[in-house]
């Protein structure tokens, strides 16, 4: 199934014909996220209103782990069965889960300086979203530091790989270490334990997020095989 | 088992061949170490408190640094092609040369680390700790190292590159070495970390020359 879109051409045009629904689901699940977090939820009865900070904070750091996923995923695809838009995929993913990434970390320090008392601290979590964030800039640095873009996407998939040990690390630190970040509330084996007037902002969040990710890896997709024709072309241009 | 000794032997003595490279490393590796008592002052009461910490991140600075030339004179002259096409398997060669890597420059930073633990004054009580740890960190970085060596193989700027490529993926083994030494200057028991630090061994012995075979195929193709 995966290889009946293997030709550009045919992705570019499903991409080009979903790409409206999800930017307009995008607008439409901002909107209505936004509105519940600023006005229809409630303070946190510790923190206050600085409390909304979360829901920025978990759904990007959800989407940069995801990310991470994705491009590991990609990346075999890759490796194995060579399918020729997965190199495309993870190359197009890379800096969106890179901006996600210093989205989590930027939103955590201001959250962590308002209840913590401290912009940083070298905990298991914290150090591991770091290490997330260099493994994208690696990932960004291999991919377009070849002359032969074909030879960067493989040692950039393998480099995914290698470094996906590093996604339960960061998934498990605060339940395997003692951390300043707090353990899980929602995906534990208990169940969530946070109230539904918090779960249901964090969740639209969460989806908005999501497809905002969806919209920009077609985009970058779709620009990027645009580019390699555009490419491709001007090599096969006479004289 | 044969086949891997004699080509540790050949990468040995090519280093050999090649004179002074291997003992740059260390040079540098006493080298940098001396530079922060420069830099935050002789103070007596703070040296030993970063010793432990500073040797670590130096020794993997210095085990960096020798990680370009692993692949790179073989990709050159042609040798790895040869590698490839040979019915050897190429997860023995990149162990092999992982080894070797170790053989010349780890093991001389162990050999180096004693006279930079005189120099941040670090109690006799640490001494064995630093060794232990380095002995069975520094060949993880070697087997890490290899990766990145590999995947960069015919880069531009791949000396820069295999830094932000591997430093990443170093940082848990300098956690828990540097934490073996705080650990036995304060008095707590740090044979739990060393056991850590054994287990990356382990995993990386058991999967990195697997994964640097991968990227040597691919950056022969």
């Amino acid at each position: 199934m995966l290889h009946r879109f293997a030709n550009p051409n045919r992705f570019s045009r499903l991409a080009a014909a979903i790409l409206p629904w999800s930017a307009a689901g995008t607008v439409v699940l901002f909107s209505s996220g936004l509105y519940f977090v600023l006005f229809a939820s409630p303070a946190d009865y510790q923190q206050g209103d600085s409390v909304r900070i979360m829901y920025v904070h978990v759904p990007a750091a959800w989407i940069a782990l995801a990310c991470y996923s994705f491009i590991a995923a990609a990346s075999g695809v890759s490796l194995i069965w060579k399918h020729p838009l997965a190199d495309v995929a993870a190359r197009s993913a890379a800096p969106l889960g890179a901006g996600f990434t210093v989205i989590v970390l930027a939103t955590g320090s201001l959250w962590g300086k308002t209840t913590w008392g401290t912009w940083w601290v070298w905990d298991a979590r914290l150090t591991s979203v770091l290490v997330l964030l260099f493994l994208y800039l690696g990932h960004i640095a291999l991919t377009n530091a070849f002359d032969n873009p074909a030879r960067g996407a493989k040692a950039a998939a393998i480099l995914a790989l290698v470094g996906f040990v590093n996604i339960p690390i960061i998934k498990f630190s605060v339940d395997w270490w003692n951390t300043l970040h707090q353990p899980a509330s929602l995906v534990r084996l208990d169940g969530p334990a946070i109230d539904p007037s918090m779960l249901t902002p964090l969740l639209l969040m969460g989806v908005a997020f999501t497809f905002y990710f969806v919209t920009m890896l077609l985009v970058r997709m779709r620009a990027d095989l645009a580019a390699r024709k555009a490419r491709a072309l001007r090599l096969s241009a006479p004289g | 088992m044969i086949r891997l000794l004699l080509l540790i032997r050949r990468e040995l003595k090519l280093a050999f061949r090649g004179g002074t490279d291997a003992a740059m490393a260390v040079v540098f590796f006493i080298l940098a170490a001396t530079l922060f008592p420069f830099g935050i002052g002789p103070d007596i009461e703070v040296l030993p408190r970063i010793g432990g910490g500073v040797i670590w991140v130096v020794a993997l600075l210095a085990s960096m640094l020798s990680l370009e030339r692993m692949f790179s004179a073989d990709y050159e002259d042609g040798s790895l092609e040869q590698f490839v096409l040979s019915p050897l398997p190429m997860g023995m060669v990149a162990l092999a040369k992982m080894i070797s890597h170790w053989l010349t420059t780890g093991v001389l930073l162990l050999a180096a680390a004693p006279v930079l633990a005189v120099f941040y004054n670090l109690p006799s009580t640490a001494f064995v700790p630093l060794i232990v740890s380095m002995l069975l960190g520094t060949p993880t970085l070697s087997l890490i190292g290899a990766i990145g060596a590999a995947l960069t193989l015919g880069a531009r700027r791949s000396g820069v590159l295999i830094s932000l490529l591997v430093l990443p993926l170093y940082i848990p083994v300098l956690i828990f070495g540097s934490l073996v030494v705080d650990s036995a200057l304060a008095g707590r028991e740090y044979g739990s970390l060393l056991m850590v630090l054994g287990g990356f061994l382990l995993v990386a012995l058991a999967t990195a020359p697997w994964a640097t075979a991968a990227a040597l195929r691919q950056a022969i193709d």
